[in-house]
């Protein structure tokens, strides 16, 4: 495994498990409450910092983490009380957040190149510095993720029953998207800022072909969202091609096998839960005889028993 | 039905409402849907608040639980007034069941233990909240189906596991918005069992209703709402239903006769 002796494969290998471990973690409540594409909204905001970042001559990771996590709580802000101009006041945001990262990155005198590595992702970049934010901030994902997951669980289930519960629901809707907007700056250097959002909803909507259970749904998209990171960066190591896109479509392409998995599995599962159903609807006995000794047994019944295998 | 007498204890004088809403008043958007509504549920009763669509029966209990802000008046809860409520476990609600659908899969069992949330320190579920989880699930008769998808389940069970859920916390107080909405028959009769248990172990319960329909024999008082104001504050009007209320008006053909519109026990 030659990879492995390359430290800038290294560090792009950690922080690819790391991501593959966060998105889809936030991403499932994301999901939940059907705010899918919050993440693609973060990731728009995020690259005022990246660009405040190099004109600030100061970290971009840090930077973006700063202006991202504003930008969420703006978002959750303007959720609360703009009801009705809600969504216009997002576009704003989000527009505003990617043309003010373009306008500071050409003031600090930085190349469109350089915002590229932030927009789709690069491994040859990721830092000593960047890894221990990364870590750092990975681990706070993964904290609020796990530790909150009954609270975070009913709150994006049923806000309204949450409510009754006593949780503190504008607390944990704000933490909700602190941590999207936190996850976001983690991604922003493996996977890039314009396609983070996908690594946060595509293992999810992938996982959730074959669950049931919430538990296991998060389980199963975490898995993936690792499986396709390191796919993917294995993948752009060997073969020249941009990590974000490989991983997104690694990820897609997952979904698809899943989907396709799905349909017999459900079938399967229906069969075995209703051992004792009626069978479908057959042709007639009587119409179908032909003279043959098996059909002596009313087609009914013979469905009936091989249902119940 | 007999309607089996209340439980009240002595030091539960019935003077002490459960809830009280005093001159209540709210807003959806800039339209007014309460204008100014008193209403008092004691405890150990079982009140239905009716009234015609766009009457504002969900928002007032939707006030009582904080989910609409109200512009004016008081409400208290258990003798608290509703921003100083903290005990919410002795609340028990059940929404509207549109409201409760996640985009993620998510079993009955994990449905239900969300409404043990108020119960378990720091959202941590112990072996007494398990079994707590499950008898609310036995008590609405899900108990076989603990572990499938609450998509997999039809209106009515649906209906059955957001009532476990609220039962889920042991309350002492019943918010129902409207728990017969688009449930079968066999359903209907399961909660009716259930609240009928419920109000026997001396249960407080609000329910809005489009009507009486099984659970008649249940209530105590019903209030009728009607464009924002309490209408009628008393015991259940006869043969009332979405039909008799005001404000309905009733176009669909009848049968061919024009006898005298008294028609109970209506279930669709």
């Amino acid at each position: 495994m030659d990879i492995l002796d390359y430290a800038f494969m290294q560090r792009a290998l950690l922080a690819a498990v790391l991501v593959g471990i966060t998105a889809p973690a936030i991403g499932i409540y994301l999901v939940q409450r059907r705010q899918a594409l919050m993440g693609d909204g973060i990731g728009h905001v995020a690259m005022t910092g990246v660009g405040l970042g190099f004109l600030l001559n100061s970290s971009p990771v840090w930077m973006a983490t700063a202006v991202s996590v504003l930008g969420s709580v703006l978002m959750e802000l303007i959720r609360w009380y703009g009801r009705t101009r809600g969504d216009i006041a997002l576009a704003m945001l989000f527009y505003g957040g990617m043309a003010g990262g373009v306008m500071l990155t050409s003031l600090a005198g930085g190349t469109n190149a350089n915002l590229m590595s932030y927009l789709f992702g690069s491994l040859s970049t990721v830092s000593d510095s960047d890894v221990t934010a990364i870590t750092l901030l990975a681990a706070f994902v993964v904290l609020v993720t796990i530790g909150l997951r009954r609270q975070l669980f009913a709150v994006s289930q049923d806000e309204e029953f949450a409510r009754v519960t006593g949780l503190p629901v504008r607390a944990l809707n704000l933490l909700t998207a602190v941590t999207a907007a936190v996850t976001v700056t983690v991604a922003m250097r493996v996977v890039g800022l314009l396609l983070v959002s996908a690594l946060m909803v595509v293992p999810v909507a992938a996982a959730q072909q074959i669950t049931r259970s919430f538990a296991v749904t998060f389980a199963v998209a975490v898995a993936i969202g690792v499986s396709v990171t390191i796919g993917g960066t294995v993948t752009s190591y060997y073969r020249d091609v941009p990590p974000g896109a490989t991983i997104v479509l690694l990820a897609i392409a997952a979904f698809i096998a899943l989907t396709a998995l799905a349909a017999p599995l459900a079938r399967r599962r229906a069969r075995r839960q209703t051992p004792g159903d009626l069978p479908d609807c057959g042709v007639p006995a009587a119409a179908g005889a032909s003279g043959a000794a098996e059909e002596s047994v009313p087609a009914t019944r013979r469905a009936a028993e091989g249902g119940g295998v | 039905m007999i309607p089996t007498p209340r439980q009240t204890t002595t030091e539960d004088t019935v003077s002490e409402p459960v809830i009280s809403l005093r001159g209540v008043r709210a807003e959806l958007g800039s339209r007014p849907v309460l204008r100014g509504i008193d209403l008092a549920v004691h405890r150990g009763e079982v009140v239905a608040l009716l009234g015609a669509n766009g009457s504002g029966k969900s928002t007032a209990v939707r006030t009582v639980i904080g989910q609409v802000p109200v512009t004016d008046g008081e409400i208290e809860l258990f003798g608290t007034p509703r921003r100083r409520f903290r005990d919410w476990r002795r609340v028990g609600y059940v929404p509207q069941r549109t409201t409760a659908a996640g985009g993620v899969p998510a079993t009955v069992t994990e449905v239900v233990s969300a409404g043990r949330l108020s119960r378990a320190r720091f959202g941590v579920l112990r072996k007494a909240d398990h079994a707590a989880v499950r008898a609310a699930l036995e008590q609405v008769g899900m108990a076989d189906r603990a572990k499938d998808s609450v998509d997999a389940l039809s209106g009515g069970q649906h209906q059955r596991v957001l009532i476990a859920r609220a039962l889920a916390a042991e309350p002492e107080l019943l918010i129902m918005d409207e728990p017969m909405a688009g449930v079968d028959l066999a359903s209907q009769e399961v909660l009716a069992d259930t609240l009928r248990r419920q109000v026997d172990q001396g249960a407080t319960v609000l329910l809005v209703l489009h009507e009486l329909g099984p659970l008649e024999p249940l209530i105590d008082r019903a209030v009728v709402l009607r464009e924002g104001c309490v209408l009628h504050d008393g015991p259940p009007p006869k043969a009332v239903g979405q039909h008799a209320l005001p404000g309905h008006d009733h176009v669909h053909p009848h049968a061919g006769h024009d006898a005298a519109p008294i028609r109970t026990g209506l279930l669709g």
